[in-house]
């Protein structure tokens, strides 16, 4: 059962995960690795220069870059997965980011979070979130003094109204932070 | 320090403002400028960098030949009326603007002291022109010229600069360190990393006057030897990448960066280097790594990244305060930097003021200055709070690896001694204001969630300790805790915090300790039954079965 | 060739320079208990099971990952570097899932060996039981997670002795995983050339043969050491 090691190398590993990607995107891929002079030490900003072409960081993506960059595959995963700003999954069509560093966190960060949660029917930080909607949590913007903020499909949003549940609804609505199975435990009170 | 213009309109263009609506608004001034024509046309309307008081953005400051004023919450419909007071064209809109006006006699601006900041909020960030009529790289020319590499570093000694990215290591003593290793290449980091949650001063000075880093970090490279420089940013501020590569462009194309720079015959190529999320990649050994491409983490040290850092080669880090004091330093002189601050913390140093506090923004200050100054003179205090210390239950500084320092400790001067010797450290320079509602184990919660988040999961006290703490700490907040609770947390606090491999790990415990110093009846008062807890093991068993 | 001079709790020994302090530890008799470290390949410094502590400054400092240095103090087993250990051993039990009567590498385990040394019989945190995998798509290996406290001693082999680097660690914090190619079944992996070192090196019971059951493993964690010598030094074990 067991073939001795000899025998056994294939050329490629058994599907070559990137015969799904489109060639435009293969090729911008390989002119972008080249512009970096095929340098090792480019790699986060190759990974940072493919995932905007991709959305994300697709397998046969990583592949390709691992080749280019003479660097082994799980180097490359090891390098990708470590780095909280790189996806390894395609991302819903909308996100929403809720500030929880400390400022955010004594302006009631924690709880925007929980009624975004609520509202729009998914967990914070699953990437699959309502299969529209992700919402995952960053640690400071840096933009303390609007807190808390959120960020909407890549637009800062400051100054939540913590206070007032009646005005931070309708911002969140306005927001397209809405969702009808949600709407009715989130909104109701 | 007026304007070069009698009649200007700065409009602060950081990303605070940005998010606050500063385009909509600038844009809103110039078209108003264009209809009133006349006496309007005179006016200069030019976007800045940060204006201080990033709680009430968009902020416009007015120059007049007679002095500044600060408009604040600006709406584009208000546009109009501004460019009217300032051309003094009323048509009787002065109400339009009420309550927009800021006293600038407020303590907020009046007891601040630029130094690092005295270009932020009058250059604008995006052109070099601007900046060199400013006096930017006017040092860096006359150190090419005139210096050798001993006397810059000698300035630096002298003024007593410290570390400004949180350890307080002595500046010039790094340089020396550096530039004393055998020949050879050498390489010089500017860490712009700042990752502290509540820290946004080194993303100001990014977005607000990204040359004076550039010209700091030339001069650093020319004092210790280094051809090649990178500054590491995090991801998470494009508007400061943007900034500062168009800044490093601007300077490649003026002869400020490249080979023979400035007539000389000294050469530095500066390349910026993005983050991709990870905290730890502020912590100098995991920055190295990040940016040679690899996973953040960090490795033991000695040796010191002075001896062996990028690529091998002796490497200078420092942070972007750091290295944003240098211009100054080498123009007033190190004894001018060193006769501002305390005994043994010198100069001024900046502060993002947020929280609980009524003015939040950009604060800098002489070192020394008392938490009671900054927090409720300058800040404001807590708004619509009063008594002795308005409203302030703790100011937190250091982020996730600094301390709670309590209201009756608001006295304390702000040096790199007196807050370390509270329990908490002056980190990058974060104050978070905590008022009376909030709850301090769930202060600690909240960082020790970060430090789980942000572990690399290199060594084992920090990947699975911190797992532990903030478990233990579910616990304080969710009532269910015991005395013994209290006691494993406290031990496993100072088994992570002696026995973690990096900076990160071994100061992830310092909100508790301090919250549980200060605070400790908090914790007390969550136990479950603080008079009759069973012996600690019997606990355990109790706890495993789910 | 130069020697560094120092004490080990209060022992003097001399090593050459460029020995670590672990080296030194050892050279003076004494023993600290490793997990990552391992004769060979480059040292980490991420157990910190050999934190020793500098006499004088307080400070502590791993010994596998430490040079010695001329004049050093050391020592290797205060009372306080006793209980830090154990504190260690016992994150490592209760983060993973590490059930030694089941396990291949029963009776022949560092993990076990170390519990035992420094004197752990149980575990006061709380167990985490994570939920993790098992790889047995390699025909003759295969890794379970359960039991991989993330030693990288199979990513450090592959990639400095054998040269195929197929592991790696993927993740951070507790996420942290080992991982084969880009995290994909192992026998899927076409760098790995079988070798089996990573096999031989692993301390605990997460990577084994499949032909091995209950307390079968036998681990050959001698061998980094022995190829190093032989490409470095032109040194074989039959010389």
């Amino acid at each position: 059962m067991i073939a001795p090691p000899s025998a056994q190398s294939p050329p490629l590993a058994p599907s070559s995960p990137q015969a799904d990607l489109p060639p435009q995107a293969v090729e911008r891929t390989t002119r972008l690795i080249r512009q970096h002079r095929g340098r090792a030490d480019a790699l986060i900003e190759v990974l940072h220069q493919v995932q905007e072409l991709y959305g994300y960081l697709p397998a046969g993506a990583l592949a390709q870059v691992a080749r280019e960059l003479k660097l082994p595959l799980s180097r490359v995963h090891g390098v990708a997965s470590f780095y909280h700003l790189f996806r390894l999954e395609a991302p819903t069509a909308h996100r929403c980011a809720v500030c929880l560093g400390t400022a955010c966190f004594v302006k009631g960060g924690g709880e925007l979070a929980a009624r975004i949660e609520r509202r729009l029917g998914l967990r914070l930080d699953d990437p699959a979130g309502n299969g529209t909607w992700a919402l995952e949590h960053v640690s400071c913007l840096g933009a303390c003094g609007q807190a808390p903020v959120l960020v909407v499909d890549g637009q800062l949003e400051p100054r939540l109204p913590m206070d007032d549940p009646a005005a931070l609804d309708a911002r969140l609505e306005a927001l397209g932070l809405a969702d009808g199975a949600g709407a009715a435990c989130g909104g109701a009170s | 320090m007026a304007g070069p213009t009698p009649l200007q309109l700065r409009c602060c263009a950081a990303s605070g403002c940005r998010s606050a609506g500063s385009e909509a608004l600038q844009a809103a001034l110039l078209a108003a400028r264009d209809q009133l024509g006349g006496a309007a046309e005179a006016v200069t309307i030019k976007p800045v960098g940060c204006l201080r008081l990033c709680g009430r953005g968009p902020l416009v400051a007015l120059d007049r030949s007679d002095g500044s004023e600060l408009y604040a919450e600006l709406t584009p419909d208000q546009a109009p009326a501004l460019l009217a007071a300032a051309t003094g064209l009323g048509d009787g809109q002065g109400d339009a603007l009420a309550g927009r006006r800021i006293d600038p006699a407020d303590p907020f601006f009046a007891l601040q002291q630029a130094v690092v900041l005295e270009g932020c909020g009058l250059v604008n960030p995006e052109s070099i022109d601007d900046a060199l009529a400013h006096g930017s790289y006017a040092q860096l020319k006359r150190v090419l010229l005139e210096c050798t590499p001993e006397q810059v570093r000698d300035q630096v000694k002298r003024s007593g600069l410290r570390g400004r990215g949180g350890a307080g290591y002595p500046t010039g003593l790094k340089w020396d360190t550096v530039a004393l290793q055998p020949p050879g290449a050498r390489t010089v980091v500017c860490n712009a990393d700042e990752g502290d949650p509540g820290a946004f001063m080194d993303r100001s000075v990014l977005e607000s006057d990204p040359h004076r880093l550039i010209e700091g970090m030339a001069i650093a490279a020319y004092a210790v030897g280094a051809d090649q420089g990178y500054v590491y940013v995090r991801a998470e501020y494009p508007l400061a990448i943007e900034r500062l590569r168009l800044a490093l462009k601007q300077a490649r194309a003026k002869g400020l960066l490249g080979a023979g720079i400035a007539g000389s015959s000294f050469n530095l190529r500066l390349e910026v280097r993005v983050g991709a999320g990870a905290y730890v990649c502020g912590e100098e050994t995991a920055l190295l790594a990040s940016i040679q491409g690899q996973r953040g983490t960090p490795r033991p040290r000695p040796p010191f990244p002075a001896q062996v850092g990028l690529w091998g080669a002796p490497t200078l880090i420092n942070n972007v305060e750091t290295l944003a004091s240098i211009p100054v330093i080498l123009r007033e002189g190190g004894d001018w930097y060193a006769s501002i601050g305390t005994e043994g913390s010198k100069g001024t140093k900046v502060f993002a003021l947020s929280g609980a506090v009524a003015n939040t923004g950009l604060v800098e200050v002489p070192m020394g200055t008392s938490l009671r100054t900054v927090v409720q003179t300058i800040g404001g205090g807590v708004p619509g709070a009063d008594g002795p210390n308005g409203g302030v239950k703790a100011v937190q500084t250091g982020g996730p690896s600094g301390g709670c320092i309590p209201a009756h400790l608001l006295d304390t001067p702000v040096d790199y001694e007196s807050l370390r010797d509270l329990g908490s450290m002056m980190g990058s320079g974060g104050l978070v204001v905590m008022g009376e509602t909030t709850s301090m184990p769930e202060v600690a919660r909240h960082f020790m969630r970060f430090s789980v988040n942000e572990s690399c999961g290199k060594c084992v006290p920090c990947r699975a300790g911190t797992v532990q703490l903030l478990q233990l700490l579910d616990r304080f907040v969710e009532r269910q805790a015991s005395i013994a609770d209290l006691e494993r947390l406290e031990a496993l606090c100072r088994m992570v915090g002696a026995t973690s491999l990096c900076g990160l790990g071994q100061a992830a415990p310092n909100p508790v300790l301090s919250t549980l110093h200060y605070f400790r009846q908090e914790y007390q008062a969550a136990c479950r039954d603080p008079g009759q807890c069973e012996p600690l093991d019997a606990c355990l068993l109790q706890e495993v079965t789910p | 060739m130069s020697v560094h001079t120092l004490t080990v709790d209060g022992v003097e020994v001399a090593v050459p320079a460029g020995a670590s302090l672990l080296d030194a530890v050892r050279a003076a008799g004494a023993d600290l208990p490793t997990l990552c470290h391992l004769d060979g390949l480059t040292p980490v410094g991420a157990c910190r099971l050999c934190l020793v502590e500098l006499e004088g400054s307080g400070r502590l400092q791993p010994a596998c990952a430490t040079a010695a240095a001329e004049g050093m103090a050391v020592l290797t087993q205060t009372p306080q570097l006793q209980e830090w250990r154990r504190m260690a051993v016992e994150l490592f039990f209760a983060e993973g899932n590490h059930v030694c009567a089941f396990c291949v590498a029963n009776g022949n385990c560092e993990l076990q060996d170390v519990a035992v040394a420094v004197g752990m019989d149980h575990s006061r945190f709380p167990y985490q039981y994570p939920n993790r995998r098992v790889d047995a798509s390699h025909p003759q290996f295969a890794i379970d997670h359960h039991r991989c406290i993330l030693c990288t001693r199979c990513v450090r082999v592959c990639d400095e002795i054998e040269g195929a680097h197929v592991w790696d660690v993927a993740n951070r914090g507790a996420e942290c995983s080992i991982i084969a190619g880009l995290d994909q079944p192992w026998g899927e992996v076409a760098a790995c050339t079988s070798c089996g070192k990573c096999v031989d090196v692993c301390p605990t019971g997460a990577i084994f043969r499949k032909d091995d059951t209950t307390a079968e493993k036998e681990a050959h964690r001698e061998r980094p050491q022995l190829l190093r010598a032989a490409r470095d030094q032109h040194q074989w074990l039959n010389q």
